[in-house]
């Protein structure tokens, strides 16, 4: 179901303001770069010859005492927003739809309100009640909803494709007469009544037919866009897509119809600048990404409190009082926390944050206590804190489980996850990590590292004869070679200031630069194992062969270190 | 009030063995092992103590916790970081590693290590003898470990053998390891040299210490049938399928 609030700021407007002054001629307007430019007008405003889009200098040359009020596009979103978690009382799923609609999923839900035509009934009264003009439509898809409520003559409601018998279209139109009058007046692209306007629409139907009269405006195109279709002569969907009014089927127009568009308008692939994706969302063949308005309050519990607090063990003890509010209120959602922002507000105007993140969710006052009072201590209290506020920034669902019996944390241990937090708040929350394999062969860049409790990717089993080290050096360490075999394997280095005879060696294991990567003049690497004479494993490598054109003589590096 | 007796009283009623070896069921919750920074003995023996004493202690089943590892910065930058795909195959998807900027925050995240009930055991590294780890630091790792049941390594690198409560220390460094099985040039399993310098319930001693397709065993044990069955090293021993006594030929026909 598609509601468009056909003026919602004026309506807005007039909600605020007096009788009086709604019989006097007034224009909503806005700074514009070349003046004051009018968006919207009331009933006198309108009679009086102002109209949308209009400079208020020239509508005030129609009507010398026209009234201008700053319009307010902020407030109407957020009355938009507000009204379509409002709207949900028809159904479980609503979306926004800037700058002037509303869509409802109404699947299944007609009945509750004793059919569709009842239910269009009920919204258009509902919206009455609260001083908006809104004109429903229901259709199966939400680009049709949208065509019908925006541009729909009669019929309101489109039937489901397969099923029901015969709805009649008028029902809904009968009842929203007075507004149907009162949005005819305004907005032009209302097309004239259709010649007889066809049969009913018959169950099972082609959408497109039903639809055919309306004009290509309602398919929610960009206005360059419908200035092309102008231009081309094309005013009524129908002629769009190749379909005539009614009766008359034609499968050979149709798909020519379609050949043209597509080939006209290939290489537009937003929704709104192309016309056949529009089409097809609207008939619903392609599907149509729609964000859903959900209402959801972040859990907050603060404290005002009658004297401003200057020591540390009054805040702690406040903070626990909080902690203990937040789990109740995180407990009553099923909820558990990941990230705690805590303000205190200093008498002086200063407001203090802090946050900290959890590795998992997490309802336990004592923890949350804990952590917060490791990052206090370098609170300036100044002259005071009068208010403390604990917010949860970012809830995950937490189901109920059994609480730990008495003083179980103190005999049996805590848990990895409060175990990370306290490593966290103190270390830093890039300390504790946990190295995940990536697809790489370059030795540094085959490991990642990412907080502990996350899943792990799907990595490949590493090759059974690839023998790696026990641990990698940060950035490998340039060894200076005394002297080197006939291969060129060194036999004597020194590393660290010490000189090392080498003993065995295996190798090479070339692992050649990954070139969709890097730069062409990185340098592939020999790796080789080697043990020196006291028994001590290294993994060694050199940079690059002599002579492969990518620098001079090759250097030796050591990376890794064998158990 | 009553308290339970700690596991490590528990567990350590048997009768003490004179003579340390691989594989006992009496291990200790908190040991030192002193090493070289330039190698990576100190780490190596410590994980091959940790699986050693892990094996012993667990039951069937795998052992699905997760093992902390922690390092001081120094410790990074002088001996590195663990490398994923050089670690035991059954210990690198449960490795948590913690990077502590100084000593005290090394010391800071053992302890709460050691008090986590989810970790199968704790490997640390901290670099030379900071003033941050006194014996009482070190006592307070030794009665956390025994309260909780959680075991601790503590690999120090570079470090003189001061006070400290740690129940079993070791002095370890590397050892030529024994040849290859298919190339007597390359470098063999990790072989240590460890000493046993203070134990509380054994005698202290020398051992060489190799690992042995992931297990502690002896160098050069008698018992070993197939010493260096199959090393670190790439020794692709179990790839190739032995023909016991027989050849291909006669286990066609047969």
């Amino acid at each position: 179901m598609s509601i468009w609030l056909v003026r919602l700021s004026v309506d807005r407007w007039r909600r605020a303001s007096t009788p009086e002054a709604d019989r006097a001629p007034t224009a909503l307007i806005l700074e514009t770069a070349h003046g004051p430019r009018i968006t919207a007008a009331n009933d006198a405003g309108l009679a009086a010859g102002a109209r949308a889009g209009m400079l208020l200098a020239d509508a005030r040359a129609l009507c010398p005492d026209l009234a201008a009020v700053p319009a307010d596009p902020a407030g109407d979103l957020a009355a938009l927003e507000k009204l379509a978690v409002w709207a949900q009382r028809w159904g479980p799923w609503s979306a926004l739809d800037p700058p002037d609609s509303l869509l409802v999923d109404v699947t299944g839900t007609a009945h509750l309100f004793g059919g569709e035509e009842r239910l269009l009934a009920d919204v258009a009264a509902a919206f009455a009640r609260a001083g908006l003009t809104a004109r429903p439509a229901l259709a199966p898809t939400a680009g049709a909803a949208w065509a019908l409520s925006h541009y729909g003559r009669g019929g309101a409601i489109i039937p489901p494709l397969q099923g029901r018998g015969t709805t009649e279209g008028g029902g809904g139109a009968s009842d929203r007469d007075p507004k149907a009058g009162l949005s005819g007046q305004r907005r032009s692209p209302l097309h004239p009544d259709p010649a007889g306007r066809g049969p009913p629409p018959r169950a099972g139907e082609d959408m497109l037919r039903l639809l055919a009269d309306l004009p290509v405006a309602a398919l929610r195109l960009d206005d360059d866009v419908l200035t092309a279709l102008r231009r081309l002569g094309i005013k009524r969907m129908g002629e769009l897509a190749g379909v005539g009014g009614a009766g008359e089927d034609d499968a050979d127009r149709e798909a020519a119809a379609r050949d043209a568009l597509r080939r006209r308008f290939r290489n537009r692939h937003s929704p709104a600048a192309n016309p056949l994706l529009r089409l097809d969302q609207l008939l619903g063949k392609v599907p149509e990404p729609l964000l859903p308005v959900i209402a959801r309050a972040m859990p907050l519990v603060q404290r005002r409190l009658m004297e401003p607090l200057r020591h540390r063990t009054p805040l702690d003890t406040v903070l626990a009082d909080l902690a203990a509010d937040m789990v109740r209120v995180l407990e009553a959602r099923g909820h558990g926390a990941r990230r705690l922002e805590l303000a205190l507000w200093r008498v002086d105007g200063e407001v203090l944050q802090r946050r900290i993140e959890l590795a998992a969710a997490t309802r336990e006052a004592a923890h949350i206590t804990r952590l917060f009072a490791a990052r206090l201590d370098d609170i300036d209290a100044g002259f005071g804190i009068e208010m403390v506020q604990l917010r949860a920034s970012w809830s995950e669902p937490l189901h109920l489980a059994q609480a730990d019996l008495d003083a179980a944390a103190e005999d049996h241990g805590t848990a990895l996850a409060a175990c990370i937090d306290r490593l966290g708040v103190r270390l830093g929350p890039r300390a504790v990590t946990r190295p995940v394999a990536r697809a790489s062969h370059i030795p540094e860049r085959a490991q990642s590292w990412q907080p502990p409790l996350e899943p792990v990717p799907a990595s490949q089993h590493p090759l059974a004869f690839h023998a790696r080290p026990l641990k990698l050096l940060d950035r490998p360490e340039p060894i200076a070679v005394l002297h080197a075999a006939p291969d060129g394997v060194p036999q004597r280095f020194r590393w660290r200031g010490q000189v090392r005879e080498v003993a065995r060696v295996e190798g090479p294991e070339r692992i050649a630069p990954e070139w969709w990567r890097e730069r062409s003049t990185t340098r592939l690497r020999d790796y080789y194992r080697i043990e020196d004479a006291a028994g001590r494993r290294y993994w060694i490598y050199r940079a690059g062969l002599a002579g492969d054109g990518r620098g001079g003589v090759p250097d030796w590096f050591l990376q890794g270190l064998y158990a | 009030m009553f308290s339970k007796p700690s596991p490590a009283r528990v567990l350590s009623c048997g009768q003490p063995e004179p003579r340390w070896r691989p594989g006992l069921n009496a291990q200790p919750f908190h040991s030192e092992i002193f090493a070289p920074a330039g190698e990576a003995s100190g780490a190596g023996l410590a994980l091959a103590l940790a699986r050693d004493a892990l094996a012993a202690v667990s039951g069937e089943g795998e052992d699905t916790r997760q093992v902390m590892w922690v390092q001081d910065r120094a410790t990074i930058r002088q001996g590195g970081r663990p490398c994923l795909a050089g670690l035991p195959q059954d210990l690198a998807h449960r490795l948590i590693h913690v990077a502590a900027a100084t000593p005290e925050d090394a010391l800071f995240a053992l302890e709460e290590g050691l008090k986590c009930r989810d970790l199968a055991c704790v490997i640390g590294e901290i670099a030379g003898n900071p003033r941050a780890l006194s014996f009482t630091a070190s006592r307070r790792l030794s009665l956390a470990a025994e309260r909780h049941g959680v075991r601790l390594w503590l690999v120090r690198l570079d470090a003189a053998p001061d006070l400290s409560s740690a129940r079993m220390r070791w002095s370890a460094r590397a050892a030529p390891s024994a040849p290859g099985r298919w190339d007597a040039a390359a470098p063999g399993p990790a072989t240590w040299q460890a000493e046993l310098f203070r134990a509380r319930s054994h005698a202290p001693g020398q051992w060489s210490l190799c690992d042995d397709a992931g297990t502690l065993r002896l160098a050069g044990d008698p018992d070993l049938a197939q010493p260096m069955e199959s090393g670190a090293a790439p020794d692709l021993v179990h790839l190739a399928r032995p023909t016991v006594g027989r050849s291909l030929a006669a286990r066609v026909h047969a």
